[in-house]
Parts: C-alpha cells; sequence; structure tokens
C-alpha cells in the first residue's frame, strides 16, 4: 500500500488515478498457454542440440547435397529486377491479376479451357495456409452448414484452418499402415457413404504427410464417384513441380477432375516449388460456370481477404509473376525443380539400398514407393525418440521423415540409425514374446 | 446410346488400368440417365465427360465494392485534364507521384547484397523487427518493456494485426463488444463482423463544429458494459483528421479505468501526424504508463510507405511477463491457421531501417518532410479558402484537423458534386486526402470547395 501511495507520488498525479494493477485483477488470466505445435517443438529441440553430426528431418524444407537451402539463380534475378522496380500503388492490382493469371495457367495448364474461357476466380493468397483459410471462410458465408471431409492423415494445419473457420471436421479413409500404402476401398467407400454434395480436401500430388499418392487410374474412378455423388473437390496442391519433377505431370489429379466437368477450388503455394517460403506466395481459384459468376466469387473472395489482411504482399507476387511470365526464368525454374525432384529420388533409393544392405529384415519398399517431400517412415513414437536421444536425428513425432533434408553426406548415418532403433525395438518385442 | 457411349469411354482408359475393371468402372455412369453427355476435346485427344455440374456457388451475388479503392477507379477512368483524387490515403509527392522513401531503398539494397534467405518466420515473425516495433511504439526504455510485458506478434500490417486481436477477443470474451468510433475507418466494420465480433458506436464527430463531440464521446464510453473493448486512433484520426488533446486523453483514460474497459489502439500513423515518432504515440504510452492493460495494432503502410507489402504489429501490453506469455501464444495459435507465418521482406526493411542509426536517422527526416507537406497543403488550402469564401464560415477546422485526411463537412451531395463538376475524387463523407493534394492545386480546391458547399445542398 505503502508502495503503491509513493509510486503515485512520484509520478506527480492526482491521488484519485488508480493502477489497474493494484486489483490484482488482470485481463488475461484466462488466457491458458498454448498447446506447442509437434513440429515447433522438435525444431527447437534440434536447434537446441549441440551434436555436431544432427539431422533435421522435421519441417518440409528442400535443402540441397550440402545441407544448404537452395536458391535457385533465376530468383536472385528476380529480386535484382525488382529492385529497380518502381511500383505504384496503382499497378499492385495489375501485377496481381497477371499473377493470377500465371498461377492458373500452372496449375490447370496453358491451353486449359477454363483459363481461356476466363471461367475461374482466382485471387493472391497467403501460401497455402491462405488459401485454404480463404476457402474455408468462403464455404461458411455459402455452406454454413456443410462440413469438410480430410484424408486422415493429411497436414494437421488442415484442421485448424477449418476449425477457426467453424466449419466441422470429418476425417476419410486414406492412408494404410499394413501396406504403406494407399486404402482405396476404404477412401472409396467413404466417399460413397459420405451425404451427397459433401466437401472433400484432397491432395492431387506429394500427400504430406505419407507421401502416398492415388495412381492415374485410381484418380479416375475418385473422379467418377465424386461425380455421382456431387462432392465438392478441393485440391490443396502445396508440391506442383518438385513430386515427380514435372509440372503437368503433378496436376493430372486435377486437370483429370476439370476435365470430367467438376468446379473444382485449388490452393496453390509457391513456398516449396519456388522456394519462396517466407514471402508466402499463394493462390486460391474457384471454377465457375460462367464469366460472370467468376466475378461474383471473386468479389465475394476479396472481401474475405479485406477483413483479414487487406491484400497480400506484393513482393513474393512480382517474383513469382516475373518469373513465370519471363520465358528463360521460367525454364530455368523448371530445371531447378527437376534438380530438387531428382535429388529426392536419389535420396529415397539411396536410404532404401542402404537399409537393405544392412540386412535389415523390415520392408523398405515404401520408402521408393512413396513421393514428394515427404517419407512415411512407419516408426513408432518411441523409435522416434530414440532416434532423437541416441541419434541426433530429428524427425515429426508420427514417422514423418522430410526427404528434403537427407544429403548424401548423412545418408548412411540416417540409414544406420533406423537400423539399430528397428533392431532394437524387434529385439524387444522377441524378448517379451520368449518370456512367455 | 448407352452402347456408344461405352465404346467410346472405353478407347480413353489407359492400358495399365488394373486395379479397376473397365466395366466396373462405366458401369454406373449410365445410371446417370438425366444428364447430358458432353464430348469436350482436352489433351488432344476426345474424352467423355459428364455435364458440368450446376455449380455450387450458383446463387452467389456480387459483393459489394469497396467504397474507397472505387473511388481510385472511378478516378482513373476520367479523362478530363483537371481531375484529382483526394480518395485514398497513399502519401503523394507534390508532384502528385507515388514516393518510395530513400531508406526504404537503401534497406532493400542492403538485403540484396546480403543475400537473405527466404525460409520461413516464425508464426510470431520477425524477432528483430517485432523488437523494433514495440520500442518504437513504447519508447525503447519502457517500463512494460524491461519488465517483458509486452507481446508483439508480427501483423499482415493494420488490418492484419487487427484481425489478430478481434479473433482474440472473439476467443477469449466471447459477447464481449468492442465500442468504434463514429465515425471510423470503413474496414474496422469488416474485420470485426467476419471475426464474430459484437460492436456499437461511440459518438465522436460533430458536424455542427467540424470537431469532436467530446461529452458524447465520454457518455457512450461510460454507458457500456464493463468490460467492452474501446477501439481507439492513436493519431491522426481516420477519417476525421480530429484527435482529443492531451487534457482530453487524460479524461478518456479516466474514464475507461473507471468502467473497467480495454483500450484497443489502432496506430497507423505513427509520425505521420506530427511528424515526430514520439509525439504521435502520446496517447498510447499515456494509458500504458498508467499501468492499464493495452491492445495496439500498428502498420508501416504510410510511415515507411510499405503499403503493399503489408508489414504491421499487433501488441498487447499486460500486467505481468508471464501473462505476456500466454497471450502471446495464443495469438501465435491463431495466426497459424489465417497464414502459418507471416511474409517476411516487409519485416526485413522496418528492421534494417529501425536497427540501423543512419537509416533511422533519415527515416526520422523523411518522415518530417512527409508531414511537412501535408502541413503545408493544409496551410495553403485553408489560406485560399479563407480569401476566395467572403461568407463568414469558419474554416479555421482544416488547421485544427491533422494527419493525412480532413473531413471537410461536405455532406454526399455536396460530394457528389466535388466529382461530377469539379473532377475531384473524394469518398461520400466529404473526407478528404490531403496527400493526392499539391499546393499547386489548393486554389482549384478551394473553389470546388466553395461552390459545392454553398451551392448544393
Amino acid at each position: 500500500m505503502i508502495m503503491v501511495v509513493m509510486w503515485r507520488y512520484f509520478n506527480g498525479r492526482t491521488a484519485r488515478r488508480f493502477v489497474s494493477t493494484c486489483s490484482g485483477h488482470g485481463w488475461w488470466d484466462k488466457v491458458r498457454v498454448a498447446p506447442k505445435n509437434p513440429i515447433v517443438t522438435v525444431n527447437e529441440s534440434f536447434l537446441a542440440d549441440p551434436f555436431p553430426h544432427k539431422i533435421n528431418l522435421v519441417t518440409g524444407t528442400y535443402r540441397d547435397d550440402d545441407g544448404k537451402p537452395f536458391t535457385p539463380q533465376c530468383f536472385s534475378d528476380a529480386e535484382a529486377k525488382i529492385y529497380r522496380y518502381t511500383l505504384e500503388e496503382t499497378n499492385s492490382s495489375e501485377v496481381s491479376s497477371k499473377f493470377v493469371m500465371e498461377s492458373v495457367k500452372l496449375a490447370y495448364g496453358n491451353d486449359s479451357f477454363v483459363v481461356r474461357e476466363g471461367l475461374y476466380a482466382g485471387v493472391p493468397a497467403l501460401s497455402g495456409t491462405g488459401a485454404c483459410r480463404l476457402f474455408a471462410e468462403f464455404q461458411r458465408n455459402f455452406y454454413p452448414d456443410s462440413l469438410i471431409h480430410l484424408p486422415d492423415p493429411t497436414w494437421p494445419n488442415h484442421h485448424n484452418i477449418w476449425r477457426q473457420a467453424q466449419i466441422p471436421v470429418k476425417t476419410f479413409h486414406y492412408y494404410d499402415p499394413d501396406t504403406k500404402g494407399l486404402d482405396f476401398d476404404a477412401l472409396i467407400n467413404d466417399i460413397k457413404n459420405a451425404p451427397d454434395s459433401s466437401f472433400f480436401l484432397l491432395h492431387p500430388c506429394a500427400h504430406n504427410p505419407t507421401g502416398v499418392d492415388p495412381t492415374e487410374e485410381q484418380w479416375r474412378e475418385i473422379s467418377y464417384q465424386f461425380k455421382v455423388k456431387n462432392h465438392f473437390p478441393f485440391f490443396d496442391m502445396a508440391y506442383q513441380g518438385i513430386s515427380s519433377g514435372d509440372i503437368d505431370k503433378d496436376a493430372a489429379a486435377l486437370r483429370i477432375f476439370v476435365e470430367d466437368g467438376h468446379l473444382v477450388g485449388c490452393a496453390q503455394s509457391f513456398a516449396k516449388n519456388m522456394g519462396l517460403f517466407g514471402h508466402k506466395v499463394g493462390c486460391l481459384s474457384v471454377l465457375t460456370r460462367d464469366i460472370k459468376q467468376a466475378a461474383a466469387v471473386k468479389s465475394q473472395l476479396q472481401h474475405i481477404a479485406h477483413s483479414m489482411y487487406s491484400s497480400p504482399p506484393i513482393h513474393g507476387i512480382l517474383l513469382v509473376t516475373m518469373i513465370l511470365s519471363d520465358p528463360n526464368m521460367k525454364e530455368q525454374w523448371k530445371k531447378d525443380m527437376k534438380i530438387m525432384a531428382n535429388r529426392i529420388r536419389a535420396m529415397r533409393t539411396t536410404l532404401r539400398r542402404n537399409l537393405e544392405d544392412l540386412d535389415s529384415s523390415f520392408n523398405w519398399e515404401h520408402i521408393t514407393n512413396q513421393v514428394g517431400m515427404f517419407c512415411f517412415s512407419g516408426l513408432a513414437p518411441d523409435q522416434v525418440r530414440h532416434l532423437e536421444k541416441l541419434f541426433h536425428i530429428y524427425m515429426s513425432p508420427d514417422g514423418r521423415i522430410s526427404m528434403g533434408g537427407v544429403t548424401p553426406s548423412n545418408v548412411n548415418y540416417l540409414a544406420n540409425a533406423i537400423h539399430q532403433v528397428t533392431r532394437i525395438s524387434e529385439a524387444a518385442s522377441v524378448c517379451m514374446c520368449n518370456m512367455h | 446410346m448407352a452402347s456408344s457411349v461405352l465404346s467410346v469411354a472405353t478407347q480413353c482408359v489407359s492400358p495399365n488400368a488394373s486395379s479397376v475393371s473397365i466395366n466396373e468402372t462405366h458401369k454406373g455412369k449410365a445410371k446417370l440417365g438425366g444428364s447430358t453427355l458432353r464430348f469436350s476435346k482436352s489433351s488432344g485427344r476426345i474424352s467423355m465427360t459428364v455435364a458440368v455440374n450446376v455449380s455450387r456457388f450458383e446463387g452467389i451475388p456480387m459483393a459489394p465494392p469497396d467504397p474507397i479503392l472505387g473511388v481510385s477507379e472511378a478516378f482513373r477512368a476520367d479523362t478530363n485534364d483537371v481531375k484529382l483524387n483526394l480518395g485514398v490515403g497513399a502519401y503523394r509527392t507534390e508532384e502528385l507521384q507515388p514516393y518510395v522513401l530513400n531508406v526504404v531503398k537503401k534497406a532493400e539494397n542492403l538485403m540484396l547484397e546480403r543475400g537473405d534467405n527466404k525460409e520461413y518466420l516464425p508464426i510470431e515473425g520477425l524477432a528483430a523487427f517485432n523488437k523494433a516495433t514495440a520500442e518504437l511504439l513504447l519508447g525503447a526504455d519502457n517500463p512494460a518493456i524491461k519488465e517483458q510485458r509486452v507481446a508483439t506478434v508480427q501483423g499482415l500490417s493494420g488490418t492484419g494485426s487487427l484481425r489478430l486481436g478481434a479473433a482474440l477477443i472473439e476467443r477469449y470474451f466471447p459477447g464481449s463488444k468492442v465500442l468504434i468510433s463514429a465515425p471510423t475507418w470503413g474496414n474496422h466494420k469488416n474485420i470485426f463482423n467476419d471475426a464474430r465480433v459484437p460492436w456499437a458506436e461511440y459518438r465522436y464527430y460533430d458536424p455542427r463544429t467540424v470537431g469532436l463531440d467530446f461529452e458524447g464521446m465520454i457518455e457512450d464510453i461510460k454507458a457500456a458494459p464493463e468490460g467492452t473493448f474501446v477501439l481507439l486512433h492513436g493519431c491522426a484520426h481516420n477519417p476525421t483528421g480530429i484527435d482529443p488533446t492531451p487534457e482530453q486523453w487524460e479524461k478518456i483514460a479516466d474514464v475507461i479505468q473507471q468502467k473497467n474497459h480495454i483500450p484497443f489502439f489502432d496506430v497507423a500513423y505513427q509520425g505521420f501526424a506530427s511528424g515526430s515518432l514520439d509525439e504521435d504515440a502520446t496517447s498510447v504510452r499515456l494509458f500504458v504508463a498508467r499501468g492499464m492493460e493495452v491492445l495496439v495494432a500498428q502498420s508501416y503502410s504510410k510511415n515507411l510507405g510499405l503499403y503493399a507489402e503489408r508489414i504491421g504489429a499487433m501488441n498487447v501490453i499486460s500486467s505481468s511477463s508471464e501473462s505476456a506469455t500466454r497471450v502471446k501464444s495464443q495469438l501465435k495459435r491463431l495466426a497459424r491457421p489465417m497464414y502459418s507465418n507471416p511474409p517476411v521482406h516487409g519485416a526485413r526493411i522496418v528492421a534494417n531501417v529501425v536497427g540501423t542509426p543512419i537509416l533511422f536517422d533519415e527515416w526520422k527526416a523523411e518522415m518530417e518532410m512527409m508531414a511537412g507537406r501535408i502541413k503545408n497543403v493544409r496551410q495553403k488550402l485553408y489560406d485560399s479558402i479563407s480569401s476566395k469564401d467572403k461568407s463568414g464560415k469558419d474554416w479555421s477546422f482544416i488547421l485544427k484537423q491533422i494527419g493525412m485526411f480532413s473531413y471537410t463537412g461536405l455532406n454526399k451531395n455536396q460530394s457528389d458534386n466535388m466529382t461530377n463538376k469539379w473532377h475531384v475524387y473524394m469518398t461520400k463523407d466529404g473526407r478528404i486526402s490531403l496527400a493526392g493534394l499539391s499546393l499547386a492545386k489548393c486554389e482549384y480546391l478551394a473553389d470546388a470547395i466553395i461552390d459545392s458547399y454553398h451551392n448544393v445542398s
């Protein structure tokens, strides 16, 4: 009490002023600490680890053979060009329009009729997350009672995004832990059993976290079943170009659906395939029947964006637009993507071969069957823990390995470590059996 | 018909089909009956496509156009030479060109030379930026910062930061209202609506005096249920340009404390109002010095000209460092399903400018220059109107108002006259953006205003 009086005195304030902290009531008392994102937690452990040969296989960021982030030359060139570019705000919307046009061409194909006829509503978005969130809010505005069906498993943030938009989530069968592949029959069943006109989220390539993608035939069947049930397909495309190394091949699933007449929605991210993570560049497109509807849907999407962040940052958009509309830069970029995809495939092959050479009794075929940035290793939580504690190798708790972090210099160490922890578990379970 | 359809379809199936037999694939298609079958050419081969479904979004109407951006569009479409754009609050030079600050160019040059990577920022944004922005707002030696009671999260400019704050309110104070000034920036309502936070208005603008309705403001804040969030403009109120005096700020703080309300500042013009970064932060610092818990959204769109880079911050100043930590974790949790992590470019520019003493000094000088130009334009406009208008009307509010905007007191019809007759583009509420006015055009504008005020009702 005396302290308070003195505080007031020294502040020269009149006695009637109160200090709210005296009351002992803080506004934020009821705010709990948010649960830690498991990937962030693991990443932090990695950063804190002093072991010189530690390996980070957690975050889905691509690294080159030396373990360094990969910045393709065309980006440095583009950055230099932009620096000299005098931007007027009035040009922002022109740049954005050009950006959307280039993004949509990339996704649906240069000669796609939806692009030629303008049968899409497209807006730039804050990378993949932002595009998904825009769509989720849009879905809520116009279908407030709808659900979203997410594959099991999926990128965890999908759950957060739709939940935050107040849309309930249901999952559908996807990954088969026994085969470490696609549980196709159960997937088709779930599609058939869902109520007509349900909203579904699909990964068109390089499924995150499993790396398990349907074959072309399977995609056609899925598309057909969607037609029967009149479901809405929403694609989250985060790895176009770096899954197979071929832009068109990676968008095949999306294009199959479009050919079949579905009016899809698609979130595109340029974080991984252009290495523009920090610039938050993405695009949301929703196909429509005619141009008038396209304008209406676009206006609604812009309205939602307007009350969230107004407009996305221009820098990344400029970079992408510049690269996609310059034939030389675009060619160079395609080459760089092939390099990235090939490197990852090479690492998959090497890792699998190393494990087989170590006479591991487990089946490691899934390492090369799965595609894209991630390998769903099938390792159990305790094995993942052992890898971290004993070998200083960090991956997601669900056993997801980011292949981008595997290099020629660490792949042997990694194979050996995986072999050791699986042998330990195997030995332990043998012991248990023998005890009975 | 059915058989010919099937035979066409058969040709399309790839020879690798194994898991699904051809018959199974297509036997269901006959059931579709009612839909007309369409053939379309794609990828160089004929494929049978089932009719395009009726779009799920058939009934979706056009969203209303944004009133402010609509003004710019109309201006662009106008071919008349004398046209003047006083719509959007974006700074223009005397030559009415957009202005990229020199310090921004220098900072970007530094960044280019360094070849900074493009990796993801953490969810809360660039640490160097967060530190710089909190210190800029509160002063580096502010006890709140020293005691680590400030939770700062990088946001997507002012809008994005406000939205984070709104989301926090929605989650932790469900049912609590936000009180916003009448009038206020148009997007405030959209932000709170979309965040599902209810709002109500407090009286602010007095059309009779073209000044602040202070009594009305205090009454309305007092009348609000305890624990209401009160949205305040830190300086250079948008759209009116009317700010409370220091004494009035003290009284506003009094009543907010008495009613146990929580102040929520929108600081979009720090440095731009008076020309001094510190002076423009006085209102926020006053509240914080009293030990109040405060939310503050910041934007660097205007004062660093970084409109298109979307850089700002959400700050929550609370009563303990422990609670600041918890709040920050929840802000991050709200950001993650919005955009995962914020964009890096603008944050680096700000961090470089504020963190490099030479650049920081240069920035302060440039800001004084920008604010100075606006003050000069105000003066010239006032002088022009006063000398031309013989009616005895008091136009001194032009000088009393501060910042980029001026509420002229013109009504909708008069504003329309400004546009239709004089090709002066402004918003229908009578707001003009002085940032879009040059000294050279003050006489012309004076004529337009006088004509609209006196000859149109």
